[in-house]
């Protein structure tokens, strides 16, 4: 729905600067549309992500630019050149696939020398190119060992050498690390990242795992039901969500809705009912119902009751729960929704320690805090988690 | 102290499973056990000779029941002049109709795998119907077709060998297509996109890859079409012609009494068809062992799973 929210920072990069480029790529299986008139462009040297949850057409995305899948409408170009029709195994790209798909009746060395088999390099040399490439992953002395002799990490390391040795255009990764448990996916997207930088190929990254994205990625595209709901730096994503859905996908999000009463001078006021208003910065028609999003750590809560003021809203408290170094409480507004309130345990005292559940609190944030996340629905408010 | 385990229902299937087991297999446990019984003891009175198995048939008096231990009646069998020929006729036709139709069964599973469904139902229609329709009813069929494709044809061949190997691809190529195939569909073709992403055509992506990782199953489609053909006798019994198959053999010198040395034969036969399923099983175990994950056993292998 919000393909108007594009990338600002392409339109001055030249066509040479651009690795990837969607033209309104739209690919259909049977009645399901997984792509619809998708426009990206995938500059030099950049790690993108494209992030969202199953089935919103990332995959498939991927799967065009290695060629799996061809588009049925629009053009996709590679360095600038149109490959509609061109097969995988001509393409300059290389893949990493979500189950490593190693050869499991070929050798570690053999595996990640396979392509450059294909392209009749000399025994010696790719061995000695496919050892290096072991080298970079940090994957050393398993070169007799099969693939099923290798844990899993170890296995997605053998992967990406097999790729990375054919030294791409574009090195494109279907959620490498989806299989691997968490401490070991924290290890690979430092890896991965330290690996990116060392070889400087551009990297395309799917992932449903936002936080992934948000770490690993120069830029994130953020899909939805086969568009680009947002494409931008991870920082902007979390800080400037342009849709609901961004909103609510990326991070925790509490939403307000509302009627906009005041619009003037870059500012709003929503007014939520039962004397809550919203006070923010964003430009909005008078009249119009919308949603407000905002963050659960930028809320603060206030023992006592609420004074009557704009972004301050009385509330009870629901539950309140330890996360390691944060505080968070769930409290109930006198609409009846809920919102989550966060806050980092930095102090010995933490505000948030002194309130219980039961209590009465004022919730207040600050006027650049609230987030215009669009028109409310008109369905039953989704209840924030 | 271990506690006595109570009499659950699994140790009820347990029994019963065995009961069944037993049902099946003591018949041939008999024929084996038989292969080594003497003549009777009044006709043994009556034998002068040095080699008692020399002694014709007719007589050996009652080899109904146990006689004696007499191990010679398999140098005997292997040495009669009508069973060694039938055995190599066997064993030949066996060779030849594994290979061709192992071969033909993994061309039909590539093609067949990555199918259409519209074209693919009939095709597999037609490949469960050389498995189900009884093979007697096929037998009169092929004997009708190959009589009269003799008399118009001039090139195809007269009945025996040649008809043997052909009634006999027909079913062995459906069952090799059913085993390889389901290998070929649970590898998926990530390995194949793996290969194509690493700049392999599809001719070296089907050798490098592909094949080898069919290799298994091929290899346990040769071994059970080899010995689905070996001990086939009511097809060859049809479409032989004067050619003679060992259990065509066998089945003839069941006519004039069972013998020790017919169970003999019986016996040997039994051993090598055993021997090449050990073998199939054993090709399908490691293949698991190598590949966790791909495939399953014997069974889902048929299809059956």
């Amino acid at each position: 729905m919000t393909q108007a929210t594009a990338d600002h920072a392409s339109a001055a990069v030249t066509s040479e600067e651009i690795d990837v480029e969607f033209r309104a790529v739209t690919k259909r299986f049977g009645s399901l549309t997984a792509v619809s008139s998708v426009n990206l462009r995938v500059h030099k040297g950049e790690f993108l992500s494209l992030l969202g949850p199953s089935g919103c057409g990332k995959t498939t995305s991927l799967r065009m630019i290695a060629g799996f899948e061809q588009p049925d409408e629009g053009e996709l170009l590679i360095g600038g050149r149109d490959v509609s029709g061109v097969p995988p195994y001509k393409r300059d790209v290389n893949t990493v696939f979500q189950q490593y798909a190693l050869f499991p009746h070929m050798s570690i060395l053999d595996n990640v020398a396979y392509g450059l088999k294909q392209r009749r390099v000399s025994k010696k040399e790719r061995h000695q190119q496919a050892a290096e490439a072991l080298e970079l992953v940090r994957l050393v002395g398993r070169d007799t060992h099969r693939p099923s002799m290798l844990s899993g990490g170890q296995q997605q390391r053998v992967a990406l050498a097999r790729a990375l040795v054919m030294n791409p255009r574009v090195l494109l990764l279907d959620e490498p690390l989806g299989a691997l448990d968490l401490k070991l996916r924290k290890e690979m997207q430092i890896e991965l990242k330290r690996i990116q930088d060392q070889v400087g190929i551009t990297f395309i990254y799917v992932t449903h795992d936002q936080e992934e994205a948000l770490s690993m990625s120069d830029r994130v595209a953020v899909m939805s039901n086969g568009v680009i709901e947002q494409l931008d730096e991870p920082r902007a994503i979390y800080d400037r969500p342009l849709t609901p859905f961004v909103a609510d996908f990326i991070g925790d999000m509490n939403f307000i809705d509302g009627q906009v009463v005041e619009a003037a001078d870059g500012g709003f006021a929503v007014d939520a009912g039962q004397g809550v208003v919203v006070r923010g910065r964003g430009d909005v028609a008078r009249g119009r119902r919308v949603r407000v999003g905002i963050r659960p750590e930028r809320m603060a809560a206030h023992p006592g009751g609420g004074d009557g003021r704009a972004n301050s809203a009385p509330s009870e408290v629901v539950t309140k729960m330890y996360l390691g170094d944060q505080v968070q409480i769930v409290a109930r507004l006198a609409s009846g929704s809920e919102v989550i309130v966060r806050e980092q345990r930095t102090s010995a005292d933490p505000a948030l320690d002194t309130i219980n559940p039961g209590d009465q609190v004022a919730i207040t944030w600050d006027e650049a805090a609230p987030h215009l996340l669009g028109d409310a629905p008109h369905a039953v408010e989704k209840e924030t988690p | 102290m271990r506690r006595r385990r109570p009499f659950t229902a699994k140790r009820g299937f347990t029994v019963w499973a065995l009961l069944v087991y037993a049902f099946l297999y003591l018949p041939i446990a008999v024929v084996v056990i038989f292969a080594f019984n003497g003549p009777s003891p009044s006709s043994l009175a009556g034998f002068h000779g040095s080699n008692v198995c020399s002694m014709p048939p007719t007589k050996l008096g009652n080899v109904a029941v146990w006689n004696e231990f007499e191990p010679c009646w398999f140098s005997q069998g292997l040495h009669d002049s009508t069973y060694i020929p039938a055995i190599k006729t066997s064993l030949g036709i066996a060779a030849e109709a594994a290979v061709i139709a192992t071969v033909l069964g993994l061309i039909a599973a590539l093609a067949l795998a990555r199918m259409k469904r519209r074209w693919r139902i009939p095709f597999d229609i037609l490949v469960y119907l050389t498995l189900v329709v009884p093979e007697i009813v096929i037998a009169v069929a092929s004997l009708v077709f190959f009589v009269q494709a003799r008399q118009n044809l001039g090139f195809f061949p007269p009945l025996g060998r040649s008809t043997i190997l052909l009634g006999q691809i027909v079913f062995n190529a459906s069952l090799a297509m059913l085993i390889i195939r389901a290998r070929f569909v649970g590898m998926g073709d990530r390995l194949e996109e793996a290969a194509y992403d690493l700049g392999s055509g599809p001719v070296s992506t089907f050798r490098q890859v592909t094949l080898p990782r069919l290799m298994p199953a091929v290899v346990a489609a040769a071994l059970l079409t080899f010995t689905f053909s070996f001990d086939d006798f009511v097809l060859p019994n049809f479409t032989n012609g004067t050619t003679n198959t060992w259990p065509i053999v066998l089945w003839s010198a069941v006519r004039f009494g069972i013998t020790p040395a017919v169970n003999a034969l019986a016996t040997l036969m039994l051993l090598i068809t055993a021997v090449f399923v050990f073998l199939t099983v054993i090709v399908l175990r490691r293949s698991r062992v190598v590949d966790p994950g791909d495939g399953g056993g014997l069974g889902s292998m048929l299809g059956l799973g």
